[in-house]
């Protein structure tokens, strides 16, 4: 990787050109105010979300109702916890919060190649979630509020059962958020491929860079299927449309295939900006280059164009044939491979550095560990003969948590833990940091586990009432979110005495073993930089 | 045929395997067909498809623990062998074709090795064998309906099988069972009528969505008698968790006697009520 020639520049001057403080954060064109305002959005989406998935694991708690007379709410919570932590909290963090607070840092470019989209960007998000809060309070199936549907939205339960507007609603709040990420993902794509810093070639861009230039491609590539075929499925509840009706000669089947040709580039939207900022941590702490930098990066673009021809792997159960299935458990099979690649490639970063154990490099070590756990559980459900059995139960619901919940969201943390002072330019205690670490650990540990055991037990996802054989790991698994949830809590105050203290962070808090850019600028960086683009030089020897 | 329960259990955990071995000591045992409490493992397999299932998971559950482990061992190495302490300049080793080679070819080998046994078990659940028995089954919200084509004494009857909150275990029962005979080839077409549902049945290794407009079919052959119990597995609603599906598996005769009484007790099927069904 490259290295920047001396460069910290003389941005200070131009600070005195901060706007008010309504055209700074609502009319934003700054990159990094925007980063802020996805992180804060993200931030807030989140313990949204955060709550109901609080409220299903209190119901999940006993056998019965205690919680929720109508199980068809339970239902709007499942549904509206998926569809936030989704679209509104992994995404605007990892994409438009460090993608925008990074990108045009590492690669030595002044701003985001359309500012103004950017903004726009953001605000439709905004809009888009605003949307789906109101889905929850107005009628969706008959006599209850809210869309019931899960995050998948399967017709004809999200046409003829679900009467009411809350739907479309739902509906309207996915289109709106993914034109926000169409928009972009273009943005994206055309700041990495035209505003990278002289000399830094692709072949010489961070990491972190490249897997937001794979996560555009596939948001460009993938969102434009799901608006059509949730547009379908508009038409088809308020036009009179037939595309999923046979009735009319359509097929409930189609919608899931245009579904998951989205739904699958998804998760590794949602996973590979979390690969790039792994990367970065673990070469930093380590004292190292990544190991492997090529491979690394082009693994990124293996896992995402197979991510491209796996979908059908979610249907194993609707009726597909002998050929097609084959074929996607081994199209599925084949992704495991480039994702050992970047596991052992991270090993690898780790074997014969100088390790040092910040709260960031906790969080990173304790991802590649659980990643792989959700990772071999992905291999044993890529089998369809398996999946016959495993489909739609708690086994699901535990391999994507391990992913996403202990994936994603591990990384959200720890690029916050990383950046923070960056960012900021104040310091989150280290113990705070890696208590909540530990919390969120052993927390999430305790809470996805057992869902191994239930699933295998045979306990089907998407229930608010279960027999009582399934009562015990699901108590279990209710601890394991209280321990979360205390992690949680010292995250805040870890945040709150990072703003209360007078401690303010270096430029360059974590040492050599930073190479890129956002650290050669000051901490929090000038709202306007890299004004004299800086020039990157081959390091010696490599 | 009374068929020998798996002798390898996979390593979840102790508990699961004294509770099996207790449970499975006798036909009639709780567990069969249905969930225990700290359950850690699958269901009971009643079927050849279930018990290939039970083995090649088991298989697939230790390499993911051997993978998991391998993975865990080399991350602790380097915590404590690479910590700042302990080796305190790093090495600027960025590159090394063998062992990249290496762990590109491995696991493709592994995968390889996975998946001949997993297309071989996939061919045998897709594949067509000359049924025994067809049963219809409809999915709709939220109850289950079957049908009884008629043959040659007895059958030709349909009838819904409702949850009935009063019988054991607590959501599981039906008050109509599906019956089918033991050691037969039974071939069940399934289909919704107003939303998707899955058809499940745990023990028997499998689940095929009910899907409006379509006809789904799989097959089983429960070697051991008995009551197994499933649920419906495709989100359908607010009732999604209330609609439980109850399997008795009985001798040839015990079923033969049910097909006739059934003639009786349910409603009679004629061809047209079929077709509209099955819209």
């Amino acid at each position: 990787m490259a290295n920047a020639a001396a460069h910290t520049g003389h941005h200070d001057a131009h600070d005195s050109h901060m706007p008010s403080f309504f055209a700074r954060w609502f009319l934003s064109t700054n990159h990094k105010d925007i980063g802020t305002l996805y992180l804060l959005f993200a931030f807030c989406a989140g313990i949204i979300g955060a709550f109901l998935s609080f409220g299903i694991r209190m119901e999940m708690e006993e056998p019965g109702l205690q919680y929720f007379s109508n199980p068809g709410t339970y239902n709007v919570f499942v549904t509206g916890h998926g569809l936030i932590m989704v679209f509104f909290m992994v995404m605007p963090a990892l994409i438009g919060g460090f993608g925008n607070w990074f990108v045009p840092l590492m690669i030595g470019a002044p701003d985001m190649a359309f500012p103004r989209m950017n903004n726009i960007s953001f605000w439709l998000t905004v809009a888009g979630f605003c949307s789906l809060v109101c889905s929850l309070f107005v009628e969706g199936a008959p006599g209850a509020n809210g869309a019931g549907t899960g995050w998948t939205v399967y017709p004809p339960l999200s046409t003829v059962g679900h009467p009411g507007p809350s739907v479309d609603f739902a509906i309207f709040a996915l289109h709106l958020s993914g034109a926000g990420s169409i928009l972009g993902a273009i943005n994206f794509i055309t700041t990495i491929l035209n505003m990278r810093a002289p000399g830094m070639t692709l072949h010489k861009m961070p990491l972190f860079a490249w897997a937001e230039l794979v996560t555009a491609f596939l948001l460009l590539l993938s969102l434009p299927v799901l608006a059509g075929a949730i547009t379908m499925l508009l038409t088809d509840r308020n036009f009179g449309t037939t595309f999923f009706d046979p009735a009319g000669g359509g097929d409930p089947v189609l919608y899931q295939h245009l579904f998951w040709f989205f739904g699958h580039p998804e998760v590794y939207i949602m996973i590979l900006p979390a690969f790039g900022i792994v990367s970065h941590i673990i070469s930093t702490f380590s004292r190292k280059p990544v190991f492997g930098y090529l491979a690394m990066a082009y693994a990124m673009v293996a896992i995402g164009v197979v991510g491209f021809v796996v979908w059908a792997h979610h249907m194993y159960t609707v009726g597909l044939s002998l050929q097609t299935q084959s074929y996607f458990v081994f199209a599925t099979m084949v992704i495991a491979v480039p994702t050992g690649v970047k596991i052992f490639s991270w090993i690898a970063t780790m074997w014969g550095g100088s390790i040092r154990f910040t709260a960031a490099m906790h969080w990173a070590v304790g991802f590649i560990f659980l990643f792989t756990v959700g990772g071999v559980t992905g291999v044993v459900l890529a089998n369809s003969a398996v999946d016959k059995y495993l489909h739609d139960t708690y086994y699901v619901v535990a391999h994507f948590h391990y992913v996403l919940s202990l994936g994603a969201v591990f990384i959200i943390f720890a690029g916050i833990y990383y950046w923070f002072p960056k960012m900021t330019g104040h310091v989150i205690p280290e113990w705070a940091g890696k208590l909540h670490f530990w919390l969120a650990f052993i927390g999430a540990n305790v809470l996805f586990f057992p869902m191994h055991f239930l699933g295998l037990a045979g306990m089907p996802r998407r229930y608010a009432d279960y027999p009582e054989a399934f009562a015990g790991w699901h108590k279990v698994s209710t601890w394991g979110g209280h321990i979360f949830a205390l992690g949680m809590v010292v995250f805040f105050i870890g945040v709150v005495i990072a703003f209360r203290s007078k401690v303010r962070a270096a430029d360059n808090p974590w040492g050599e073993g930073a190479t890129t850019l956002e650290w050669t600028l000051s901490s929090p960086p000038p709202f306007h930089q890299f004004e004299t683009l800086p020039r990157i030089v081959d390091e010696p020897g490599h | 045929m009374r068929t020998t329960q798996p002798k390898n259990r996979s390593s979840w955990g102790l508990a699961a395997l004294g509770a099996f071995l207790v449970s499975s000591s006798s036909a009639l045992a709780a567990g069969l067909g249905q969930p225990e409490p700290w359950q850690m493992d699958r269901q009971i397999p009643v079927t050849e498809n279930a018990r290939d299932i039970h083995h090649f998971e088991q298989g697939m559950h230790w390499l993911s623990f051997g993978i998991s482990l391998f993975v865990l061992g080399l991350i602790l190495y380097c915590v404590f062998r690479f910590s700042e302490k302990a080796n305190p300049t790093p090495s600027k080793t960025t590159h090394n074709t063998m062992i990249e080679v290496a762990w590109t070819i491995i696991p493709v080998l592994i995968l390889v090795a996975v998946s001949i046994p997993s297309f071989r078990l996939l061919r045998t659940q897709l594949s067509d064998p000359k049924a025994d028995v067809i049963v219809k089954v409809i999915g709709h919200a939220w109850y289950w309906s079957y049908e009884y084509p008629a043959v040659e004494n007895g059958g030709g009857f349909a009838f819904d099988a409702n949850i009935d909150e009063d019988k054991m275990p607590k959501l599981l029962g039906t008050d109509n069972d599906m019956v089918v005979p033991v050691n037969k080839i039974v071939k069940i077409q399934v289909t919704a009528a107003d939303v998707l549902h899955s058809w499940a049945m745990p023990s028997f290794g499998f689940k095929i969505d009910a899907i409006p407009g379509r006809l789904n079919q799989f097959w089983f052959k429960a070697d051991r008698e008995g009551t197994y119990h499933g649920q419906c597995s495709e989100l359908c609603g607010a009732r999604h968790a209330y609609m439980p599906i109850t399997v008795k598996v009985v001798s040839d005769e015990a079923y033969a006697q049910w097909l006739v009484e059934g003639k009786t007790k349910f409603a009679s099927l004629d061809g047209n009520s079929k077709i509209a069904a099955a819209r």
